[in-house]
């Protein structure tokens, strides 16, 4: 370690993960300074849990190494696992206890000490939430008061740094807000590192201070949100929908001031991405009428993370969470969630 | 140790908020210790009956006669003349007799006067399947000697009077050993193993291996937890089926003791072999597929059912790994004989071994990692 240089949260140097001839993970390097929320973005399967898995010493290295809290994950896991809290990707809370013994059982796990377990447990209750619900066995809570408890349960022994794998994915959208915003509290009122996983665009941006893209095991793309969405070429994304659908469109569309790039889509669409938005919708109403054409609908908005994602991988997001949706946890027989 | 004892904590509030398992686990052997301990019967040949005739008379000669016939014919059992009741009573408790017939005193005088007399039948229910045969071949000989064609003029009803030695299903109690191995051995597979291999697959381990428990605090606790439930399974189906077959000896201190020393025994070396077989395993469908094949492979060479005396050698060596045979052997030299600490020494320390020496295997093996 230099002297005088801070020491990063966390250090993760050309990490890989191998099973058998298949690479999960394939060198990743980046670090993560104290106090921030990362984020890794990716479609399912990219590799984010492994990733996650590794840093929190819940799967041997293959190559590389990953340094927490200035320990590194391979040679002092046991000191790692002190300094860290994590919520896994399933819920994984005990159903049939009660949301209270679920905390008081992983604080003895953590040997948090008598007489500050029960208040810890009374804090945490309070910052999730789930106060009126200490006594509720778990199986009766909604999914997002589950994910909420084990956000509790991770932090029962007051971690430094903080792991989340996909934290919100299969809650409604009520629930996710309300996920975000428990965490963005919990990070300021107890100095938390946060690193988070997720597939969601929308989270990434509103939570992170930093996003790692992650494709197939390799990243692709780091840097805060505002600066990777400045990175695509072109601020706007302007869509726009003709009642007569042409082969001539895309090449006449190009031809726009600031139009970077056009994606055809179903039914007549367009999705232009340009460096200056009111001009090109300008022309573009311009070109409609000149040529006759009736514009069904037409919007303008900013650049957002998922034409980062199509920028990077040359891929939708969204098709792939489509695919993803085949991947569900077993559950417990005779037992619904 | 307070990770461990967390773990056991955990466990152990599941277990008694759901006492489905508990039920489930005691279902099995109770309904089969029901089932068999009444419906068990088969063909016996060659016992030996005690004869005490205390008539002499033209009747009584009738009844050798038929007691001849039956020997060289359907072989059921040979005959030995007894003087006294008393002692061949006697005998048949200590199994030198299968059963005894009394021909009581003025028999032959009674029948030709009408007057039904009984013959009285003395058998050892201990041993159902021998009991039962002795009653029907004298039931369907009194029913020949009541026939019209040999009774000629004189009317008359001979009744069979059935004395049990022991008062209550006999089988029952044979069985009874097995049903209680049986009792803990479902425990530890369902409790042990299924929910083991379940919580594994839906993460709960996932959970306890970022928190900085050591591997032998989690396994364990792991196996404590196991070996707490088929303890507790044990105890219960050992007193319910006490109490079904009509035995007292579980109310006295010393046999108490004992029989714990043996339910715990038991539950340990179980709880080791399911955690040595489930150590490696992630698919739920594993221990639910060899569930069934394993109670079979283990359960009915043990001794449980029929002796291990009448074994095939392969399956005799089957029977002298299965820790179900030191439990079972055990139970009975307990609740059948009475027989003491001396009596189980060798399966309890079988039985320990067994437990300590399976987790020592399995306990490398498992994994601190995902
Ligand atoms: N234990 C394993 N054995 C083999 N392949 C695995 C294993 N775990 C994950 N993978 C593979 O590694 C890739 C990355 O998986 P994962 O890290 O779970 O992705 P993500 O969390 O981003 O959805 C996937 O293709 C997955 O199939
Ligand atoms: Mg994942």
């Amino acid at each position: 370690m230099n002297a005088g240089k801070p020491v990063a949260a966390i250090a993760v140097e050309n990490i890989v993960k191998r099973y058998g001839d298949f690479e999960a993970v394939g060198g990743i390097t980046f670090e993560v300074a104290e106090g921030e929320i990362f984020g890794l973005l990716g479609p399912n399967g990219a590799g984010k849990s492994t990733l996650i898995r590794m840093m929190t010493t819940l799967i041997p290295v293959t190559g590389g190494k990953a340094i927490i809290a200035g320990y590194d994950v391979s040679r002092e896991p046991d000191a790692v696992r002190r300094t860290i809290g994590v919520i896994p990707q399933a819920l994984t809370s005990d159903v049939d206890l009660t949301v209270e013994e679920n905390l008081s059982i992983y604080a003895k796990l953590y040997e948090v000490p008598k007489a500050e377990r029960q208040r810890s447990i009374e804090e945490l209750l309070e910052a999730v939430d789930l106060l009126k619900w200490r006594g509720a066995q778990t199986k009766t809570l909604s999914g997002g008061m589950r994910r909420r408890l084990e956000i509790a349960r991770g932090l029962i022994h007051n971690p430094r740094i903080f792991f989340l794998d996909e934290p919100t994915t299969g809650l409604d959208p009520v629930s996710r807000v309300a996920v975000w915003e428990m965490l963005n509290h919990l990070k300021n009122t107890r100095h938390l590192t946060m690193l988070i996983t997720t597939h969601y665009m929308d989270e990434a941006d509103r939570l992170c201070d930093r996003i790692a893209i992650v494709d197939h095991g390799k990243l692709v793309a780091l840097d805060t949100p505002m600066a990777l969405k400045a990175s695509v070429p072109g601020t706007n994304v302007v869509e726009a929908q003709f009642t007569h659908a042409s082969a001539e469109w895309p090449a006449r569309l190009k031809q726009l001031s600031g139009v970077t790039a056009v994606e055809s889509q179903s039914a007549g669409m367009y999705r232009l991405l340009t460096s200056n938005g009111s001009l090109t919708t300008t022309q573009l109403v311009e070109m409609a009428v000149n040529s006759g054409e009736t514009i069904k609908s037409l919007s303008v908005q900013n650049t957002t993370l998922d034409d980062v994602f199509v920028h990077y991988t040359g891929r939708q997001l969204r098709d792939e969470q489509v695919k993803a949706l085949g991947f569900v946890m077993p559950p417990r027989p005779g037992v619904q969630p | 140790m307070k990770r461990m004892m967390a773990i056991v904590e955990r466990e152990m509030r599941k277990f008694f908020r759901s006492p489905a398992l508990m039920m489930v686990s005691m279902m099995l052997p109770l309904v089969q210790l029901i089932i068999l301990g009444n419906a068990f019967g088969g063909k016996i040949r060659g016992a030996r009956m005690g004869v005490v005739d205390y008539d002499r008379g033209s009747q009584a000669l009738r009844i050798h006669e038929a007691f001849d016939s039956i020997a060289v014919n359907i072989r059921t059992f040979t005959t030995v003349a007894y003087d006294d009741e008393q002692k061949a009573r006697e005998d048949v408790r200590t199994g030198k007799l299968d059963g005894a017939v009394i021909i009581p005193a003025q028999y032959s005088r009674r029948v030709l006067a009408g007057d039904s007399p009984a013959i009285g039948l003395v058998v050892d229910n201990s041993d159902q399947t021998m009991s039962n045969s002795l009653e029907a071949e004298m039931q369907s000989l009194v029913e020949a000697l009541n026939a019209p064609v040999i009774q000629q003029k004189v009317v008359q009803q001979i009744a069979l009077e059935i004395v049990e030695l022991y008062p209550y299903v006999e089988y029952m109690k044979y069985l009874l050993s097995g049903s209680i191995a049986l009792a803990m051995y479902v425990a530890v597979m369902i409790g042990g193993g299924m929910l083991y291999i379940d919580d594994k697959a839906r993460g709960v381990h996932e959970g306890y291996l970022v928190t900085p428990i050591t591997k032998l605090e989690l396994v364990l606790g792991l196996n404590l937890a196991g070996a707490i439930k088929a303890v507790l399974s044990g105890v219960c189906l050992t007193v319910i089926g006490s109490l079904l077959a009509g035995l007292g000896v579980i109310f006295h201190p010393i046999t108490a003791m004992l029989l714990f020393l043996l339910i715990l025994s038991t539950s340990i070396a179980f709880n080791g072999m399911m955690f040595l077989m489930m150590v490696r395993v992630e698919d739920p469908l594993v221990p639910r597929a060899i569930f069934g094949v394993l109670n079979t492979l283990l359960f009915f060479p043990s001794g449980a059912i029929s002796p291990v005396s009448g074994f095939p050698k392969w399956l005799r060596a089957i029977a002298v790994a299965d820790p179900f045979t030191y439990a079972v052997h055990g139970f009975k030299a307990i609740l059948l004989k009475d027989g003491g600490l001396a009596a189980i020494r060798m399966d309890l320390l079988f039985l320990f071994g067994f437990g300590i020496v399976t987790l020592l295997i399995a306990t490398p093996l498992f994994k601190r990692t995902l």
